[in-house]
């Protein structure tokens, strides 16, 4: 007995929805970017879990490319955190006005 | 079957801990755990590829950034402790934002007619060389379909190191020659005088 790939989008819809609690209410950047890596990481299970549905390598191909920019995502936001932790020696999202309008 | 519930157990536990914790360092090895288990339901799902690439981009490369961050962070001061979270005061919303996200998702993948291929069709199981999501299989799809894509990947993480380099790189204006100036005189600087005195009065 297989597990459908209907189970699989459901996870990754539930692991979606606990990385949007995180982004939503957490104040630490830090646990905000991890919450950003559960969102990568639950859309890159669906990915793969339709490539195998319909046993289409595109899907691993597009999960690979996500990988990819999650990389590039983390490194740019852990860079921002810590030039504002230079200039403001505490990290608080909402304490991180200068870009207001 | 019952690897897939375990797994999803996991990783559902993990996410939670992760988004809960009180220290980042307890969410990053929330994250860990997440990380791994996915690797394994990558592996049930015929993405031999995918698993290995998450353990070593994702476990390996990015998990130790964020460990690096903050170590360095924290040390001597205490910048994590800022109070409580925003969980009370916005969690009715955030809640809603998120059970709606959710809904969404699961009526949509719900409602998406999926034919599944059965295994037969597959060219084998996982471990077999040229099995659906093998490293060949994975390697032909991307230089040959999808080659565009991944010329584009590079440009994406060339763009992304420069923009580190920019963002935390130290830009004050004469950094590295204040730097220099403030370097301690070592050992070289009386041999280089006494060789230049020695040259001189030879020459």
């Amino acid at each position: 007995m297989t597990v459908s790939p209907e189970s699989y989008v459901a996870l990754s819809a539930v692991l979606f929805f606990i990385g949007v609690v995180g982004v939503i209410a957490r104040r630490n950047p830090l646990i905000m970017l991890m919450s950003i890596e559960l969102l990568f990481n639950a859309a890159n299970l669906a990915l793969v879990a339709y490539a195998r549905a319909w046993v289409n390598n595109t899907g691993h191909v597009f999960a690979f490319l996500v990988i990819t920019v999650a990389a590039a995502e983390a490194a740019i936001g852990l860079a921002i955190v810590t030039m504002t932790f230079r200039r403001s020696a505490h990290v608080d999202v909402d304490e991180v006005s200068a870009l207001r309008g | 079957m019952i690897v897939f519930w375990i797994l999803a157990l996991v990783l559902i536990a993990s996410a939670v801990f992760t988004v809960t914790a009180q220290k980042p360092v307890y969410s990053v090895v929330g994250l860990l755990a997440n990380f791994i288990a996915l690797a394994a339901m990558y592996l049930t799902l015929q993405a031999e590829f995918l698993a290995v690439m998450q353990i070593v981009v994702y476990s390996g490369a990015i998990l130790i950034l964020f460990v690096f961050v903050i170590a360095l962070l924290s040390s001597g001061t205490r910048p994590f402790e800022v109070g409580p979270d925003k969980a009370p005061r916005i969690l009715i919303p955030a809640l809603a934002i998120a059970v709606l996200t959710l809904a969404g998702l699961t009526v949509t993948a719900l409602h998406t007619p999926i034919t599944v291929v059965s295994t037969a069709t597959t060219n084998g199981t996982t471990g077999d060389a040229n099995a659906f999501g093998s490293v060949a299989n994975f390697g032909a799809a991307l230089f040959t379909t999808n080659l565009l894509p991944f010329e584009v990947t590079a440009f994406i993480l060339m763009v992304a190191v420069i923009g580190v380099v920019l963002i935390a790189g130290d830009a004050t204006p004469g950094a590295v020659e204040g730097r220099r100036k403030k370097r301690r005189p070592g050992v070289r600087e009386p041999i280089v005088k006494a060789l230049r005195q020695a040259q001189d009065d030879n020459g």
